[in-house]
């Protein structure tokens, strides 16, 4: 990999940096009378370059954690550590900002965006962050090309396969070189093959010091990250590290 | 994100659904469309009933005779004299006892057949005097008007119209020749320019001079009388009118000089012409009724045209409302990838301006073209004035905010984790 890869992340604080912590951090659903505790006091820390993975049952709480990590929803209760600053408070246009600036998402039905080219595509969150359109254009041109898109750059999600629309997704979760990337079951949808596909693609971006949280019920998926969170009944139920 | 880019991204969206968008804009097309079109129909009119109006002068006032409704006993009517209209004392009276007048010229019209050569046409002779030339605003292409010794020494000479001297005499100038009307023969001592004078609106009170033969009115008097006979469809009958005309030319054209007049004129006539024999038409006050009658005109095409356009304002509301609905992924991904509220909002408020400014200008097009298609089909005078251009296009932007910012702020207030969630 060379310095000027566009999927390498900034040059960042030493490794051991914290990049994202949650402190005591609940989520509390109030369905009518009765209250849904989604996440339960959850205290966790996620280093710079470190690769994580979420497994649980169904309903245990992955989504809700996601959710939180990825600024889309807030705690009820306790705190959420981003880059260093609290944005457990932050209100909807800072948390808009953070999304935009510091968090990528892969999701499992790619989520791209129907009409528009794989280009543009890639390019919206740099309109969002201000980004002038020749140098997004500059930018999102390379990273498709790093994804191995180079000849679908004009292409619409329906003319594409899974696998190249998961390429896409997560060309454009670059393209803000976020602090975090956030994948909640990329390979759901993919056939096996292609599936592995996404996964080295994901395994290369954390070679080159990119930091992943992905929420997965597969153990062979999991089994790629340097550490595997179990969840129970929105808490923590045990941690597995795995030397990398 | 800039201001070109969200309108080609808007641009983009209603062209993936022109035929949608197009039947969505009908209403604003439509309301435009007809609003412009109307106003300019209705200014056109109201131009012409003013410029006709304008031409009887500011200045004056018409009287004129009108013949009561006959008492319609068959066969009884045949022998009677029927007398009615303006007396010469009145117009004595008239010229006495009201101030503020500087003339009063009467006139008198009798049905005849002309003739020059083997040609006749039916006409009107009028009898009048010097001075109707000039209160009718009439001009000479050729030759000399009535003057005052022709009346005093009963000259037989006559003043024709355009149409009726081009009837009789084709291509030979009719100045100096001689002309038999009715029973009598009259030297062409002048000829007068066209007028173009409709009847419509003005209840022929323009004078007809298009086809009128003018002689004096004292030479008048002495040939035919009193007495004017009538024949129609075999029948005879005969009228005793003095005049028929009487033009009353104010001092000044001020509104309030020509009031006075006009009221004193009206008590006048109610007191000798208490039957209605006798009309007022008063050129200045129908100029007024007609820039009235526009003004309600336009305020009734106003309402209708704002309907239509709320009713466009509504179906694009619930084109984008729908839209909404389906976009709500699209919605949810956005705010993910770090849109705000607020660029949410300028998306969908973006093509909603987008859509209805569109139909404003194809129904700016439509309100351009339909006077044009009236005037060139029916023949009606049309205008259309910017001020009714950018009024309706102005409107249609406005409802385009207006009807956008529900649907837009409906998209903005999704939650994006449910936007996301949803299929
Ligand atoms: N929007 C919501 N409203 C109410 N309850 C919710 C909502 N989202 C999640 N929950 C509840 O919170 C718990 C955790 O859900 P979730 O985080 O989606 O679990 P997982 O992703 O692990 O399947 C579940 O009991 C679920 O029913
Ligand atoms: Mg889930």
């Amino acid at each position: 990999m060379t310095a000027t890869d566009p999927t390498a992340p900034a040059p960042r604080a030493p490794r051991s940096t914290v990049v994202a912590e949650l402190r005591g951090a609940t989520r509390i659903y109030q369905m009518g009378p009765t209250k849904v505790r989604a996440l339960d006091g959850i205290d966790i820390q996620f280093l710079e370059g470190s690769y994580t993975a979420i497994m649980g049952a169904s309903g245990s709480g992955k989504s809700t954690m996601l959710n939180i990590l990825g600024c889309l929803d807030r705690p009820t209760d306790g705190q959420y550590i981003l880059a260093g600053r609290d944005v457990s408070d932050l209100d909807d246009d800072n948390l808009s900002g953070e999304r935009n600036r510091r968090l990528g998402f892969v999701f499992q039905a790619y989520n791209l965006i129907p009409h528009l080219t794989v280009l543009e595509n890639v390019e919206v969150p740099m309109e969002y962050g201000g980004v002038s359109p020749g140098e997004a254009r500059v930018r999102a041109t390379r990273l498709a090309e790093r994804m191995g898109l180079g000849d679908r750059l004009d292409h619409r999600p329906t003319e594409l396969s899974g696998g190249q629309q998961q390429r896409v997704a997560i060309a454009r979760a670059l393209a803000n070189d976020p602090v975090v990337l956030l994948a909640d079951e990329p390979t759901g949808n993919l056939d096996s093959k292609t599936g592995l596909e996404i996964l080295s693609l994901l395994d290369e971006l954390h070679a080159q010091g990119r930091t992943l949280i992905i929420v997965t019920h597969d153990p062979k998926v999991a089994a790629r990250a340097d550490r595997t969170i179990h969840m129970l009944d929105g808490k923590v139920q045990r941690i597995e590290e795995r030397a990398s | 994100m800039t201001g070109r880019r969200l309108v080609s991204l808007a641009w983009k969206s209603l062209w993936m659904h022109r035929l949608r968008s197009l039947l969505t804009l009908s209403g604003i097309i439509l309301g435009v469309g007809s609003v412009v079109a109307m106003l300019a129909i209705g200014e056109g009119a109201s131009r012409e009933a003013e410029e006709r109006f304008r031409k009887l002068g500011t200045s004056n006032l018409l009287l004129a005779s009108v013949k009561p409704p006959q008492s319609d006993e068959a066969g009884e009517s045949r022998s009677r004299i029927l007398r009615y209209g303006l007396l010469r004392k009145d117009l004595e009276g008239i010229l006495e006892t009201i101030p503020e007048i500087r003339r009063a010229v009467p006139r008198r019209d009798i049905p005849v057949r002309a003739r020059f050569g083997e040609r006749e046409v039916a006409t009107k002779v009028m009898g009048t005097t010097a001075a109707y030339a000039d209160v009718a605003n009439l001009r000479l292409v050729s030759g000399r008007f009535l003057t005052p010794s022709d009346g005093h020494a009963r000259m037989a000479v006559c003043v024709l119209g355009d149409a009726i001297a081009r009837k009789l005499f084709l291509s030979v100038d009719p100045v100096g020749q001689e002309l038999r009307a009715g029973k009598h023969y009259y030297r062409v001592i002048g000829l007068l320019a066209e007028r173009g004078e409709g009847t419509g609106g003005t209840g022929g009170m323009g004078g007809e001079s298009d086809n009128a033969v003018f002689i004096p009115l004292e030479t008048m008097r002495e040939r035919h009388g009193d007495r004017i006979r009538h024949v129609t469809s075999g029948s005879r009958s005969y009228e005793n009118v003095q005049l028929h005309r009487i033009t009353v030319e104010a001092t000044e054209s001020s509104e309030e000089v020509v009031s006075r007049v006009g009221a004193a004129l009206r008590s006048f006539v109610s007191v000798r012409h208490p039957d209605g024999d006798v009309r007022i038409t008063v050129p200045q006050e129908l100029i007024r009724q007609a820039k009235e009658s526009k003004r309600i005109l336009s305020i009734g095409l106003a309402c209708s045209g704002a309907i239509s356009l709320l009713v466009g304002g509504i179906g694009i509301m619930n084109i984008m409302l729908a839209t909404v609905v389906e976009r709500t992924r699209e919605i949810g991904i956005r705010r993910a990838l770090g849109a705000r509220r607020s660029n949410i909002v300028s998306q969908f408020l973006a093509e909603t301006i987008l859509l209805s400014v569109t139909g404003g200008l194809i129904g700016l097009g439509l309100g351009v073209l339909v006077p044009m298609l009236v005037t060139w089909l029916a023949g009606m005078a049309t205008v259309i004035t910017p001020f009714s251009l950018i009024l309706a296009f102005s409107i249609s932007g406005l409802v385009g905010i207006v009807f956008g910012l529900y649907p837009a702020a409906r998209a903005a207030d999704l939650d994006p984790v449910e936007a996301l969630r949803r299929e």
